[in-house]
């Protein structure tokens, strides 16, 4: 008990670093995930290729790998000098980009042929049947692993504390450094933890309800 | 759907756009990619003397205990997360309400708690009674890794198992009580194994998960592919440079081909059970979120009107 009223300031600032890199990376993760799930379905084989290509390697790279080559790689290479903020938010995007792209992708294969062939016979280009008819209609079907997605991206966030970013898991690191039993940290965090996963999951189940059509 | 109704064949003005935004699109990978491989080269990344570190003998050692660490962390906790997951599917389809609880409250609260911060924590109990708990050498962390990931990837599956179970027709149970037989018979011996066959393909698609979470070890200190990967190239110095390209090349490879083989074998399995007549649906192969909480997801590849057991 004493651990977390001792220290609520600490707290309060893990809370609010992990609920900023969670909803940094997942918009990153989304506008990625969309753009590589176009990619994907596109005409253009090359775009194809790369789609494939990117979302092979992200999915079956561990995240502690990329984290460290956002860490030691980039900032020698390409931007030095850039905030573990950013890194980590690329580090985490990109990884969880793959997924959204995996979940849009089959989204989009669920919605029925006759959609885009409609669409195509009213003589609508690939972006616009994409864009005003499939997707849309897709979206419903995205949203359930999506929420998913976004619980794992949370849990996930907690490797930018390793390394160097203020959030939870950097709380409980910093106090059992200075002898706390690991125990009752242990509890609190968790217990933050659930808090973001249950509002997540529950604001997405609230817009699936509204995003729900009688069919 | 397949993706080509989104388009039509292609005219003669469409085959020429296509073209042009094949090229765009290849030149602007290419020049990220030589963007990228100029710093490298300016940071010496390309010589050979470089590469040529992977000669080493001592190199070349480290990169194989770290391969070797990283699989027997991967097998104990495979092993024992199945056994874990086996165990608390049967808990948490148990007739006794306080195990139901119990299970249930623990499959939650494990599922929520990230990953690394279980493995943390108990690195941090077993540090703090190391002599009571009879550990020495790397053993601590050793034991931290594989308990973190067996009570996580333990409670993961044991939700997918619970969703093959639910899967299994009714009458399969029905027919085993009107032989006669016992209740932990039945789902020993006649509803475990249905599940297990049905959920294959999940099940090894979060043994994949389970493998590249073995990566944590980085975090506790614990020497397995990553750590010893990124200890080397903190350590090395080629022409005053550190080679961390060249060992991020290696291990991406390594990691990257374990991962690819096991999701094959999932891919392989899942298109042998489509061939079989059984009647039960066996789940798709994909893992479908980033920190494998598969079971969220189990039960949406499965059919909706199955029954319910309690």
């Amino acid at each position: 008990m004493n651990v977390l009223l001792d220290h609520l300031p600490e707290f309060r600032e893990g809370f609010l670093g992990t609920l900023a890199i969670t909803a940094a990376s997942a918009v990153l993760a989304l506008v990625l995930g969309i753009l590589i799930a176009g990619f994907r379905v596109s005409p253009i084989p090359p775009l194809r290729a790369f789609g494939t290509a990117w979302v092979t390697l992200l999915r079956n790279t561990p995240l502690t790998l990329l984290f460290l080559i956002a860490f030691f790689v980039i900032p020698q290479i390409f931007f030095p000098g850039t905030s573990p903020f950013v890194l980590a938010m690329g580090a985490l995007g990109c990884y969880t980009s793959s997924f959204v792209c995996e979940a849009v992708r089959s989204g989009i294969n669920t919605v029925p042929i006759g959609q885009a062939e409609a669409a195509r016979s009213l003589g609508m280009t690939f972006t616009q049947t994409l864009r005003m008819i499939v997707l849309p209609q897709a979206t419903r079907t995205v949203i359930p692993p999506l929420s998913s997605i976004f619980i794992a991206l949370t849990k996930n966030s907690a490797i930018a504390g390793a390394f160097s970013n203020t959030e939870l898991f950097n709380v409980s690191k910093l106090l059992s450094d200075k002898g706390f039993a690991i125990g009752w940290i242990f509890l609190w965090i968790a217990l933050a933890y659930l808090v973001i996963t249950f509002t997540i999951s529950g604001a997405f189940r609230l817009l699936e309800r509204r995003l729900e059509v009688a069919r | 759907m397949s993706s080509s109704v989104l388009y039509d064949a292609p005219g003669p003005k469409a085959r020429v756009r296509n073209r042009i935004f094949s090229v765009v699109g290849v030149l602007a990978v290419l020049g990220i990619v030589v963007f990228a491989v100029l710093r490298l080269n300016a940071k010496g990344q390309f010589e050979p003397e470089m590469w040529n570190i992977f000669n080493n003998a001592s190199v070349r050692t480290n990169i194989r205990d770290g391969v070797l660490t990283t699989l027997k962390v991967f097998a104990v906790a495979a092993v024992l997360s199945l056994l874990l997951g086996t165990l608390l599917a049967v808990g948490r389809l148990s007739d006794h309400k306080p195990v139901r609880w119990l299970v249930t409250g623990f499959i939650e609260l494990f599922r929520a708690v990230p990953l690394l911060i279980t493995i943390y924590s108990l690195w941090l109990l077993f540090l703090t009674y190391k002599s009571e708990l009879g550990f020495s050498g790397d053993s601590t962390e050793f034991w931290a890794l594989v308990i973190g990931l067996t009570v996580y990837n333990g409670s993961v599956q044991a939700e997918v198992l619970r969703a093959g179970i639910n899967s299994v027709p009714k009458g399969q149970r029905e027919a085993a009580y009107a032989l006669g037989m016992s209740k932990t018979q039945v789902m020993m011996t006649v509803l475990v194994p249905q599940a297990v066959r049905a959920m294959l393909p999940t099940i090894i698609s979060q043994l994949v998960v389970t493998l590249k979470d073995t990566s944590l070890g980085f975090v506790i200190t614990y020497k397995e592919l990553l750590y010893s990967l990124q200890e080397m190239a903190g350590n090395i110095l080629v022409n005053d440079e550190n080679p961390y390209f060249p060992m991020i090349v290696v291990g991406g490879v390594i990691y990257i081909t374990m991962c690819m083989v096991l999701s094959a074998l999932a891919t392989w399995i899942e298109r042998r059970g489509r061939r079989a007549k059984t009647g039960i649906p066996v789940a798709d192969a994909t893992q479908p979120t980033a920190g494998g909480d598969i079971a969220n997801q189990a039960p949406v590849d499965l059919p909706t009107d199955l029954p319910d057991i309690k």
